[in-house]
């Protein structure tokens, strides 16, 4: 089954972020407050690596396990960054979890986040209704 | 070694981990490490509406269901075998802030006063759960992404469009957390 090497980086990446309290609403409180490195530690590190290994794969042009090309698709600017992005911000703040952190809670035993998990798939849904009629 | 796997990690493990999602996920099948986008799939999967956003063949992304998916299990996996239920040591400043706001349950990974069934269709319920939720989801879509996708992979990748869209999750977490969070717990 080959979808189930992305089932595998999806476990570590739910370790992980369990295991970092990145899930935590109290870690994201920290952090909107700027009380704490934790949370800007962790992403700022996450950038860094992030950010070397996509200079080495472009360097050396290194391939994929299976020999294919890695790509890297354009993302232009648009409005719809800073709209949704503040509007997403409300969000995070609000549940203290981003949509990682959602699948992850509900791992962790956290049934309540299932009703906030539909209603960011609702979220999603009315996004798509009104993608013509916002700015972006 | 495992109670030392038990215990929470420190940041400057846990980011670099978090770091590595970028290459692996390029590695193993050339995408974008980012999660969001599994939830238009999902909608364009179980409920596309005839609208022009969920109209493409869902069927080729079906590996980020499967990603999100592991994201969920990874969260069972650690509860039931690499947790050592010791409360979050967030900063003292954090608790006493949190603690005027009428927060005195700190023993979960959420506000468990907040955060439960029986609460879910009271004023500050609704808001906690179902709004702050919606909005997750509504905006990562209009931004083209989440923390994932834009401050992590984004932001590795140098994008302009990422940068700003991390700008506006932090206006919005600011004035959520500092301008209306004393209004909603009066």
């Amino acid at each position: 089954m080959k979808n189930l090497k992305f089932t595998v980086l999806g476990v570590i990446f739910g370790l992980v972020l369990t295991k970092s309290e990145v899930i935590s609403w109290f870690r994201i409180q920290e952090m909107f407050r700027f009380e704490s490195i934790h949370m800007y530690g962790i992403i700022g590190l996450a950038v860094v690596v992030g950010a070397i290994s996509i200079q080495i794969i472009k360097k050396y042009n290194l391939k994929t396990f299976y020999g294919e090309n890695i790509t890297f698709d354009e993302k232009p600017f648009h409005k719809g960054a800073i709209y949704g992005g503040v509007i997403f911000g409300f969000g995070w703040a609000l549940t203290g979890a981003c949509p990682g952190p959602l699948f992850a809670l509900i791992g962790n035993g956290y049934s309540i986040i299932i009703a906030s998990l539909l209603c960011a798939l609702g979220g999603t849904w009315v996004y798509g209704y009104y993608q013509n009629k916002l700015p972006h | 070694m495992l109670e030392l796997f038990r215990q929470p990690w420190p940041w400057y493990v846990s980011g670099p981990i978090i770091g590595l999602m970028v290459p692996f996920s390029l590695f193993i099948a050339n995408k974008t490490f980012g999660i969001s986008s599994s939830l238009r799939h999902v909608c364009a999967a179980c409920m596309p509406g005839n609208i022009e956003f969920f109209k493409y063949n869902w069927r080729k992304e079906v590996w980020s269901m499967f990603f999100v998916g592991g994201v969920l299990v990874g969260g069972v996996l650690t509860d039931k075998f690499f947790s050592n239920d010791s409360p979050i040591q967030i900063s003292e400043q954090t608790k006493v802030n949190l603690i005027d706001f009428g927060i005195s349950d700190f023993s979960q990974y959420m506000p468990v006063e907040i955060f439960n069934w029986g609460n879910l269709l009271s004023f500050q319920g609704f808001l906690f759960i179902i709004l702050g939720g919606f909005m997750v989801g509504f905006g990562a879509r209009w931004a083209g992404g989440c923390t994932s996708g834009h401050a992590i992979s984004g932001l590795a990748n140098f994008r302009l469009v990422s940068l700003f869209a991390v700008i506006g999750f932090f206006i919005g977490g600011l004035i959520m957390t500092h301008i209306l969070f004393p209004l909603i717990f009066t």
